[in-house]
């Protein structure tokens, strides 16, 4: 009762690297991931961090480096581009059931969580960019995983359906204790509802929590000074330079002058 | 006894292969492996050379030839330098083209080219009944056995493989299939026609269908039918019976696309 709780590890690798021809694709990078943790990886395209979740998937093999599970880890995993061929006719419910039987109640009550629960007699090929991921969300939950692997969840899905969308991320979170490890363009969103962000470009650049990272120089050389000025606004916290001077407002608007 | 006589050994025949052939079919469709299992069906004649000279059953040569190329061609699709349509049609046609050659090197025996391209169904045997449904009940167990991961392979093989399946092996199992049903059909609608019975009936399920369960049995059911539409204008019309086979089929799947309410 004292001592204080250490989330369990989930995943954890270290060192990986992984080349595509002569490329090198992921240089050296470690990570993990912790029960109840929202972890996000950002970077440029071509920085790798589709690789980097294949790896921990066991998709790919690495060069180097070593992956270590929790024994009989249940991941639920989002692809990047799950699209499905009209020639294979398939309603929400069977692709539900695709990799494990489960009861129609059952769909549909993982389906009601996102919101879809409509859906379920409909061919996935006529499901919107928003009601596709929010079905694959819930085909995610219904397996009870103790880590959600995400690839760009929002991809195909509009400014408010994206809010959403992490703001479901975020409830499942809370409601049961799953780790979830993503990928995400949308820096904003990623800092406002992330618990650590690692800053990949085929190397980690940085890592750590939001705050840290936006200030961090390897971060605002990628993504520029006003992307650092931009996530300030929703960190609630000032840039470093202004971080001493107790006016939000002004340090924020002094800070978006400088920007480029 | 009903199989004395060669039109109804026709029919049970063709239904045999067509209830394989339907289903895994579907595969093949989903897969966009036609032109792969036409490859492979067109190395038949190798198999049949390959048969005829160590003395097995032709059945069973067919089978092991398809296979070997099945394999063969699946490690150099993975080589993406060459698009596969390009491998494909290159290997396809050096197949058949080698199988015509080696047959027509081994002058001592006489053999029927054109009931091996077109097919014979008139001539199975007794023995071609009892591989036909022994083999074909086997593939079926197969299917049904392992349809949930082969299907899960086959609509997203990275989502599949993070739900701990392993596609590798359900590739290669679909090829051993794929093999064997060309090799079971192959005195139904020969070499150069084989692949119509795996894809036809799926093409012309598909419009009827709203699962790949539905789609499956509904592809079975069409291509029993075009065997029994084929074989009997076969016999009544005295047109040769594997392109009537087939044709039955493509008028089936003609039929299937006249648009109707409530599909998708």
């Amino acid at each position: 009762m004292m001592e204080n709780e250490i989330p369990a590890m989930l995943i954890s690798a270290k060192d990986l690297h992984l080349k595509a021809g002569r490329h090198d694709l992921v240089e050296g990078v470690s990570i993990q991931v912790s029960e109840g943790e929202i972890v996000s990886i950002i970077g440029p395209n071509g920085a790798g961090k589709t690789s980097l979740l294949k790896l921990l998937l066991g998709l790919i093999k690495p060069e180097r480096g070593s992956i270590e599970r929790r024994p009989g880890l249940r991941i639920g995993y989002l692809p990047q581009k799950a699209s499905i061929d009209t020639v294979l006719p398939l309603s929400v419910e069977r692709m539900m059931t695709l990799t494990e039987a489960f009861s129609r109640k059952e769909v549909e009550k993982a389906l009601a969580e996102t919101g879809v629960a409509s859906l379920i007699d409909e061919p996935v090929q006529t499901l919107s960019g928003g009601e596709f991921q929010r079905m694959m969300l819930a085909r995610a939950l219904l397996r009870n995983p103790e880590l959600l692997v995400l690839d760009e969840p929002a991809q195909g899905v509009d400014h408010l359906g994206e809010a959403e969308l992490y703001g479901l991320i975020g409830r499942l979170r809370e409601e049961r204790g799953c780790g979830v490890l993503m990928v995400s363009h949308d820096l904003h969103v990623v800092m406002a509802a992330t618990d650590r962000v690692l800053c990949l470009n085929r190397h980690l650049c940085c890592e750590g929590e939001p705050e840290e990272v936006t200030r961090h120089p390897e971060y605002l050389r990628l993504f520029g000074m006003e992307a650092g000025s931009r996530l300030a606004v929703y960190s609630h916290h000032h840039d470093h330079t202004h971080d001493l001077s107790g006016n939000v407002d002004t340090s924020h608007a002094s800070h978006q002058e400088q920007a480029p | 006894m009903i199989l004395d006589d060669f039109f109804w050994r026709a029919v049970f025949a063709g239904a045999g292969v067509a209830l394989v052939a339907g289903p895994l079919g579907c595969f093949v469709v989903w897969r966009r492996m036609a032109y792969f299992g036409d490859t492979v069906a067109h190395s038949s004649l190798l198999g049949v050379a390959l048969g005829l000279l160590l003395g097995v059953n032709i059945m069973f040569g067919v089978f092991a030839a398809g296979f070997a190329v099945a394999l063969v061609l699946s490690g150099f699709l993975k080589d993406k330098r060459l698009s596969g349509d390009t491998l494909l049609g290159t290997l396809s046609h050096a197949s058949l083209s080698l199988g015509v050659i080696v047959i027509s090197l081994m002058t001592w025996l006489r053999v029927d080219l054109l009931g091996y391209l077109f097919g014979d169904i008139l001539a199975v045997s007794l023995v071609d009944l009892l591989w036909i449904y022994g083999g074909g009940a086997l593939a079926i167990a197969v299917l049904v056995w392992l349809w949930r991961p082969l299907l899960a392979v086959t609509v997203d093989q990275e989502l599949a493989q993070a739900e701990g399946i392993n596609p590798s092996r359900y590739e290669l199992l679909l090829m051993l299939l794929i093999a064997a049903v060309i090799a079971l059909a192959m005195k139904i609608v020969g070499v150069l026609l084989v692949t119509s019975l795996l894809i036809i009936p799926a093409a012309a399920a598909r419009s009827l269908s709203r699962t790949p369960e539905q789609m499956a049995l509904m592809s079975a059911l069409i291509g029993i039918l075009s065997v029994l539409i084929g074989l009997a204008s076969s016999f009544q019309f005295d047109t040769p019976s594997g392109p009537s086979i087939v044709l039955a089929a493509v008028l089936l799947f003609i039929l299937g696309q006249i648009p109707l309410r409530g599909r998708i």
